[in-house]
């Protein structure tokens, strides 16, 4: 449904459409993510208005011709083919249906080649009303715009959606058992994903867990998993640890490629690494430069309309105060060593540690 | 739609700088070029140091040894310990990163801008003082052929794109890939490393892009101070490398992968590249890139193969001039189910020739104007973007003027479709006239077909080979 937003409004076919954005140098993206549809504009001041009518008939007026349906369709199941042999790929659907069963996390957002070739477009205008609906819109603007001017313009964009939308499924239960599972790829190298259950964004631990994180997998060089695994002993190319918050399950996930002769050994060194920081926690050290990395990095996120724009809708859908990003500094420099010791043990689960390998691994 | 498929930068081709921000730039007595774009939104500042050597300049034999430094610049110096560099710039809360092409080495951070004083120190005194220790070399030599086998190795597509590129270029060392051939890379040495360092590694060698929150005068105090003492490198020689010949032949080339699902078409052509007063030539080709494949739903080949018959899934063009020596005009179909690939080949070639025929549709060059305009008018949100087109187009030679008129040259393109430039990448290139030539618009130097793949070798967004690519993550960007 996302994909064919685009694919012709009111009275343009897709064509016509893409002319028309094209003309004003607007720019719409719109995207089906796990949790929400998001939807993009970027627009000159000087054709303002334009561009919102030009949106607003995608939002509210698409056509679902049946030949730009067709058309996508083709595409989509193009990309499903292309998954099948793609081992980051892979390793996600395997993971997600491991973790998640048959709640709809556990499976791949776009489908799969059966449930994508029997799509109606019956199927396609119910998705369209049952999402963009005005119970569940969050709206954030950057630039060149006051509130005021913004205000009535959102009344025209978005007035004329349904009031109220398809009801949303229950919470996710986590099944992840411990343990590796491994699928043959024809690869010189593994890919792993690996994960445990993790921590809503709501807990009053949060920020504790969200500083070991970043001291653990943060993706940068002096992160205890990049340097044990990439930096001393060349492992692997990067490695990096996310703690993912979904609005119906809360998931600690990590990822790295290693060559087949290599993964076992990277594997075990996540394991004692995920040990080792449950018994230990941090050092005062690594807490102090997490910090600072953390506070003195947040400003530098801000760093465009974009950005700016982004990081607020994400507050509201995250049901933040509106001062949150003036308070959120706060939070993580109220951070004890107490604190962080208490939740590495209750957050860290070695035991718990599920590994997907996609390759040839040898000595797994 | 198909964002997993589209050339996601391709309209960062149009995306470039005109006078948008305030630009400063001066030259410091030992050869270093600074450039100053200020951007006072926020306190923050960006600093690259770009040196005009890349992969395209390395010794014959040892491939990978410009990308292997770039990796090697982070172990430390007299002053900084090992893998101290990284961990002193997050400690004040910035990020650092570098990457290589086959003609410049980057090294950027991203920091408060109260702290650009400690950064220049530490990046002046690693333009001179680095320390590298057998261990870490060995070490390092690990994680990049895991990079390697990871971005390369796993990727049928990226195979075939560096066995293309190896093909298109028969004597010029663009043919060489970036990360290195493999049995090449397993050679480097720390000799290697620091014989290419010492001489390549020098002010006279180097441009310096400060970007953010700053005053040119105090930068170029700055400068003054932390670079200003570096005596320049009496190594630095012109960058001639060995040029194509004439290339007479078309070659093809069929990799076969059971990794693959999909089967495509991948042909590229030798073009002329951005040179220092004259783009036109680059400008054109730009558009004419823009024109064929720049749109999913409006250009010539998505009209032709995707709409007006359903003989394709995805269709696109590309082309990037910014390079020193020739660059590659390219074009990438995926047949629908049912198409094999000489169909869909023989399909391309017939809506090229329609294209050049009826010339391009008067309405779509009004709106890449409109585009080219609104694209300057974006890149000033992006204070990083503006950095990297100085810094790259400086490092390949182009001068001020040429990287702020850029926009002006796109929008100047209206050429008749049949003349010159639009029609020359298809055409045989004009020196082969003195030979025995080939038949009119025959030329097909240098293409492939493989069956599709992972990532598709259009798909990646520069040539350049970053230090690391930090995972895209699932989190909350909030947090």
């Amino acid at each position: 449904m996302t994909a064919l937003i685009e694919e012709g409004a009111g009275e343009m076919d897709s064509r016509a459409f893409a002319e028309a954005r094209d003309a004003l140098a607007a720019e719409f993206v719109f995207d089906a993510g796990g949790d929400s549809v998001g939807v993009s504009a970027r627009f000159l001041t000087e054709n303002r208005d334009q561009a919102i009518t030009l949106l607003r008939e995608a939002l509210v007026n698409p056509r679902f011709d049946q030949d730009a349906i067709d058309r996508v369709r083709e595409q989509v199941l193009s990309i499903l083919r292309s998954d099948e042999k793609d081992p980051d790929k892979i390793a996600s659907n395997t993971f997600d249906r491991l973790a998640f069963g048959d709640h709809p996390y556990g499976s791949d957002g776009n489908g799969t080649i059966e449930t994508v070739t029997a799509l109606t477009r019956d199927d396609i205008v119910a998705a369209h009303k049952g999402a963009l609906a005005r119970d569940r819109i969050y709206v954030s603007a950057a630039g060149d715009i006051t509130a005021e001017e913004l205000g009535p313009l959102l009344d025209r964009l978005l007035g004329d959606l349904p009031a109220t939308g398809t009801p949303l499924p229950g919470l996710a239960e986590v099944k992840l058992p411990p343990g590796v599972t491994v699928t043959d790829f024809p690869s010189p190298q593994s890919t792993v994903l690996f994960g445990q259950t993790g921590i809503p964004r709501e807990d009053p631990d949060f920020f504790a867990a969200f500083i070991l994180n970043e001291a653990m997998g943060g993706g940068r060089f002096t992160a205890r998993l990049m340097s044990e695994v990439r930096e001393k002993r060349g492992l692997t190319y990067g490695i990096g640890s996310y703690l993912v918050s979904y609005d119906l399950a809360d998931m600690y996930l990590g990822q790295f490629s290693a060559s087949n002769d290599k993964v076992a050994e990277a594997i075990q060194v996540v394991r004692d690494e995920w040990a080792r920081i449950a018994r230990e926690g941090l050092t005062d050290q690594e807490l102090a430069d997490t910090k600072t990395y953390l506070t003195g990095s947040y400003p530098l996120r801000f760093d465009g309309n974009g950005p700016i724009a982004s990081i607020l809708v994400g507050m509201q859908m995250e049901g933040m105060p509106i001062d949150y990003a003036v308070t959120r500094n706060a939070k993580i420099e109220a951070v004890t060593m107490d604190d962080i010791k208490r939740v590495a043990a209750r957050l860290y689960q070695p035991d718990a540690l599920h590994f997907v390998v996609v390759g040839q691994p040898t000595g797994l | 739609m198909l964002r997993s498929f589209g050339p996601a930068t391709l309209a960062l081709a149009l995306a470039l700088p005109a006078a948008a921000e305030p630009v400063t730039s001066f030259t410091l007595d030992n050869g270093l070029n600074v450039v100053v774009i200020e951007d006072h939104r926020a306190p923050v500042v960006v600093q690259m140091i770009w040196y005009r050597v890349g992969a395209a300049d390395e010794p014959p034999g040892h491939s990978g040894i410009a990308h292997f430094l770039e990796h090697l610049m982070f172990k430390g110096t007299e002053t900084v310990g090992p893998n101290q560099f990284s961990a002193t710039v997050e400690a004040q809360g910035g990020d650092d990163n570098a990457f290589t092409s086959w003609d410049y080495t980057a090294y950027f951070q991203r920091i408060a801008a109260d702290r650009l004083d400690l950064v220049m120190q530490m990046e002046a005194d690693r333009m001179r003082n680095l320390r590298l220790t057998e261990e870490d070399v060995a070490t390092e030599r690990e994680v990049i052929l895991e990079e390697r086998a990871q971005r390369t190795d796993s990727s049928p597509g990226a195979l075939l794109s560096e066995q293309m590129r190896a093909a298109q270029f028969m004597n010029h060392p663009y043919a060489i890939p970036i990360i290195g051939w493999r049995h090449e890379m397993e050679q480097l040495s720390r000799e290697d490393a620091l014989e290419y360092y010492q001489r390549f590694y020098a002010p006279n060698n180097a441009t310096l892009v400060i970007a953010g929150d700053v005053d040119p005068e105090e930068v170029r105090a700055l400068a003054e101070k932390h670079y200003g003492p570096i005596a320049p490198s009496d190594g630095i020689t012109p960058r001639d490398r060995p040029q194509e010949p004439p290339q007479l032949a078309e070659r093809r080339i069929t990799l076969a992968d059971e990794r693959v699902s999909e089967p495509y078409v991948f042909r590229t052509y030798l073009a002329p590249e951005r040179d220092p007063g004259n783009q036109k030539e680059a400008a054109a080709l730009t558009v004419l890139a823009e024109l064929l494949g720049g749109s999913g739903q409006t250009s010539v080949l998505p009209r032709a193969l995707q709409f007006d018959r359903q003989v394709a899934v995805y269709s696109t063009a590309f082309y990037d001039g910014s390079s020193i020596d020739d660059a590659t005009f390219g074009l990438v179909v995926v047949p629908a189910p049912d198409v094999s690939l000489e169909t869909i080949e023989a399909d391309m070639d017939r809506a090229i020739d329609d294209f050049l025929k009826t010339g391009p549709d008067p309405a779509a060059l009004e709106r890449i104007r409109t585009q080219v305009r609104a694209a300057d008018i974006y890149a000033r949100d992006s204070v990083d973007t503006l950095a990297r087109r100085y810094g790259e187009g400086l490092s390949i030679g182009l001068t001020i003027e040429d990287i702020e008129s850029w926009d002006e040259a796109l929008a100047a393109v209206t050429s008749a479709p049949s003349s010159q430039p639009f029609s020359s990448p298809f055409r045989p290139r004009q020196n082969w006239t003195s030979r025995k030539s080939p038949r009119p618009g025959a030329s097909q130097p240098g293409w492939s077909r493989i069956t599709t793949s992972p990532s598709p070798p259009w798909k990646s967004s520069s040539a350049a080979a970053p230090r690391w690519t930090r995972q895209a993550s699932a989190g909350p960007s909030t947090s």
